[in-house]
């Protein structure tokens, strides 16, 4: 449903990202992992049409996209800033729905059951400041899914909570993309995270970013926090994925020794 | 925004009693000669007599109406430029070396030449007070937007939201707390300018019309009293003001206090 065909962006003469293609299908949760400064947020702000991509295409449903693309939703890292505080939580996630011509009854009622889902039915009414980060970035999540967009863009989207809360959200992200059937991107500079949500992993490499490696993720479903990261398969991919994001090539003997560096 | 809790309400109210008090005792000890200038309490008995003199009240009518009205036109004019100017750099750039040339140029000095310019002395005043009150709304509506955060016009923008929806949904509600502290100044500016228009040009209603009567009857305590009602007006709009941006700004206080 997304192609990107040799998308590059430049800033002056900045290379940040370098010929990236990459094809993603109808329902599957990608994540996008690299060194930091690999031009992810580039990549996710070209998809989203808040920048003009110097070169290359973006291809939703087969369609070029110019601006922003209907049907897609970005939850940011930062949603102390991505949510108005002048706005309780209702409000916010109602907010985007107007884009769907709906009367207020039933943008709120649309709000409350993604609230609901997100299990915050109980703080509608309360302000972000009043919430803690895990409650905002539930309300930020709960705002894209009520908007019930194909594709769901997500940068770093918990970066900035504490561990614990971001287990929850991890789970609670694909439990409620999964029931939706969205179609997920998701970027992190988090190797450990990427092969935890992914159905696959892409790599990108340093500045200028381009695709080093896509690797499926074929481990049992439904993820758990516990069992799932003491698989063997979850260690030796999570491995892998990280060889790639420091630069090495990949390989597949299990002793580990002669690693190059790129 | 200040804040007013009891306690410091208390202590400037003590403060001010205290120095009336202080006043008052020295003029009956013949410090000054009360005929010429009246004591403190000569002074507020004919301050609250003012407030039912109806003559007072004519040109107090008056001069809060033209108040009134050249806080809405400051309003009208600078809110919607300093939106313009805040949002498109270009234009703000293009116009910024005027607004400094005009903006220290004293709104008093503009009065002869307003005089000759309208026949009307209600048009004459509000020009004079928007000329004044027009800055702080203005300089303080671009600030705003300027603070306003990029990635919160971003993420509506993700959802495919057009710019005039973004600068109605994020910036102007974002900017709010600036434009309403602008908006605070400008009402005690217009209130300065208002009266010192009626009292250099004149007229035939105003409380600035009124005092310069009272000093041609060498009235020293109406003159004093209706200029005290002028003060406490100011303070009574700001206090209201100050109140109203407390409540409605909550969130702005919340996040300014989180941040330090």
């Amino acid at each position: 449903m997304l192609e990107l065909v040799d998308l590059s962006h430049t800033y002056g003469s900045y290379r940040a990202i370098d010929r990236v293609n990459l094809k993603v299908a109808q329902g599957e949760v990608v994540c996008i992992v690299g060194p930091s400064g690999c031009g992810k947020s580039t990549l996710l702000r070209s998809i989203a049409g808040l920048i003009k991509p110097t070169g290359g295409t973006v291809l939703l449903d087969g369609k070029p996209v110019a601006g922003s693309p209907e049907n897609l939703a970005v939850v940011f890292q930062d949603y102390s800033r991505s949510l108005y505080p002048w706005m309780s939580a209702l409000a916010n996630v109602g907010l985007p729905l107007r884009r769907r011509g709906l009367d207020k009854k039933r943008r709120d009622a649309a709000a409350m059951a993604a609230l609901e889902q997100v299990g915050l039915a109980g703080a509608a009414a309360k302000y972000p400041w009043e919430m803690s980060g895990g409650m905002q970035q539930r309300v930020s999540i709960a705002r894209a899914l009520a908007y019930q967009p194909k594709l769901l863009l997500m940068d770093e989207p918990f970066g900035s909570v504490d561990a614990q809360t971001r287990e929850e959200l991890e789970d609670l992200t694909l439990r409620v993309c999964a029931h939706h059937g969205m179609t997920i991107l998701l970027i992190t500079h988090d190797v450990d995270e990427s092969v935890y949500v992914g159905d696959r992993v892409v790599v990108l490499s340093k500045a200028p970013g381009t695709v080093v490696g896509d690797l499926p993720v074929q481990l049992p479903g439904p993820r758990d926090q516990i069992h799932t990261r003491e698989l063997e398969a979850f260690v030796r991919l999570r491995a892998e994925v990280g060889r790639l994001v420091r630069g090495m090539t990949p390989h597949r003997n299990t002793h580990g020794f002669g690693v190059e560096t790129r | 925004m200040p804040k007013v809790n009891g306690a410091s309400l208390l202590r400037g109210l003590i403060g001010t009693a205290g120095l009336l008090a202080v006043l008052e005792a020295a003029g009956r000890l013949g410090a000054w000669d009360t005929e010429r200038l009246p004591l403190v309490s000569t002074v507020l008995l004919r301050a609250g007599e003012l407030l039912t003199d109806p003559e007072f009240l004519v040109s107090a009518r008056s001069s809060l109406t033209t108040w009134a009205l050249a806080l809405l036109v400051t309003i009208a004019i600078a809110v919607p430029a300093g939106l313009l100017l805040g949002m498109v750099k270009p234009a703000e750039m293009a116009v910024r070396p005027l607004i400094e040339f005009l903006r220290p140029i004293p709104s008093v000095a503009l009065i002869p030449l307003v005089i000759l310019l309208y026949s009307e002395t209600t048009h004459m005043r509000i020009t004079v007070a928007v000329y004044a009150a027009l800055w702080p709304v203005l300089i303080n509506t671009i600030y705003g937007v300027r603070d306003v955060d990029p990635l919160a016009k971003e993420t509506l923008r993700s959802f495919g939201f057009g710019p005039g929806s973004v600068a109605y949904r994020v910036v102007l509600p974002g900017a709010a707390p600036f434009i309403a502290t602008g908006i605070r100044l400008a009402a005690s500016v217009a209130i300065v300018l208002v009266v010192t228009s009626e009292l250099i040009a004149g007229g035939i209603e105003g409380v600035g019309v009124y005092i310069t009567i009272a000093q041609s009857g060498n009235r020293l305590d109406l003159m004093i009293g209706a200029t005290i009602l002028v003060g406490l007006f100011g303070i009574l709009v700001n206090a209201l003001l100050v109140a109203g941006e407390n409540r409605l700004f909550r969130w702005h206080r919340a996040r300014a206090g989180a941040a330090t």
